[in-house]
């Protein structure tokens, strides 16, 4: 039977084969590179929302969105003394603070001996320390760990947020988006 | 020797925990007085994700984090707010990846809409079939 039914018959035969080489393409693709895990904030170009939190440590005091809309821009650090990668951000944080950066602190679910042990081992670059011990402001602003560094413009508008620890290769990026949150 | 001596070693190595050391928060693992509400929290919290733990939903996990957002998903319920405008507050700050309940969005509906057209054309692929077969 040679009928005209047979040659696209003879097409449609490698139509599954067609379909699994498409298959093993895309397994292949996801294998090679994974999909990043980081749960970016929806909150970038909103304003802040309304928090006050209270002081964690002698010699800072506690941080409200009040102090973040007097017209300056600054970092909002998320951080945690028993976070490990926080303690490895901190040279980068210090460099910040050096090039003229304010940053201020987020302490999630923290006790005020253990961050005054935190800032005496790794050093102190915070103006304002906020204690976030239900990580309350943590979920309002949409970050979904530590550490978080989020730039905030002088209107207390997010403009922009970097996931996970600060390193040394992101110090410059960061200083450009503070001052692009400043003009 | 020196095997089985590292193997102690790692045997008695206590992990380094990434943990706080506060207490959790009132709600994460207390249920509300009125079972109602309680319920009504329970089953937001089955399809809210975890986002430290990003496979699980906060009702299964122990995560600081988790424990955080189940307290404050637990105090809403009790002050009286609606769970679908608390499940709409997150994903607000975390976007649609947080709520594992589906929408229909510009973006998601192909996937709504793949099975009616396949079975649309399982349909016509089966009449052309049944007509061929047909004796007359």
């Amino acid at each position: 039977m040679s009928d005209p039914l047979n040659k696209s018959a003879r097409w449609a035969l490698w139509l599954p084969l067609g379909l699994f080489g498409v298959f093993v393409a895309l397994v292949a693709l996801g294998l090679l590179r994974p999909a990043s895990r980081d749960v970016p904030s929806a909150m970038i170009g909103k304003p802040m929302p309304d928090f006050a939190l209270a002081p964690v440590v002698a010699g800072h005091p506690g941080l409200a969105k009040a102090d973040l809309t007097d017209g300056n821009p600054r970092l909002v650090n998320v951080f945690a003394s028993w976070c490990v990668p926080c303690a490895v951000e901190a040279p980068q944080l210090a460099q910040l603070k050096a090039a003229g950066a304010e940053i201020d602190g987020v302490a999630i679910r923290d006790r005020g001996e253990d961050v005054a042990a935190f800032l005496a081992r790794n050093g102190d670059p915070f103006t304002r320390i906020g204690d976030d011990r239900v990580s309350a402001v943590q979920l309002a602003i949409g970050s979904a760990g530590v550490p978080e560094t989020f730039v905030v413009d002088g209107k207390g508008t997010i403009r922009y947020q970097h996931i996970g620890d600060i390193r040394p290769e992101d110090a410059p990026m960061l200083l450009e988006k503070l001052a692009e949150a400043g003009r | 020797m020196t095997r089985w001596l590292i193997a102690l070693l790692f045997a008695l190595a206590a992990p380094l925990a990434a943990q706080d050391l506060l207490p959790p928060a009132r709600y994460a693992y207390q249920q509300l007085p009125d079972p109602a509400q309680e319920a009504k929290a329970q089953a937001l919290m089955e399809t809210l994700r975890c986002l430290t733990c990003q496979g699980q939903s906060i009702a299964d996990s122990d995560a600081s984090m988790a424990g955080d957002l189940r307290s404050q998903v637990r105090t809403r319920i009790a002050r009286g707010e609606d769970p679908e405008a608390i499940r709409g507050w997150l994903i607000e700050r975390y976007g649609d990846y947080i709520s594992y309940a589906p929408r229909v969005t510009t973006l998601t509906w192909p996937l709504f809409a793949l099975p009616l057209v396949l079975l649309a054309l399982a349909a016509l692929l089966l009449r052309k079939r049944f007509r061929r077969t047909d004796p007359a």
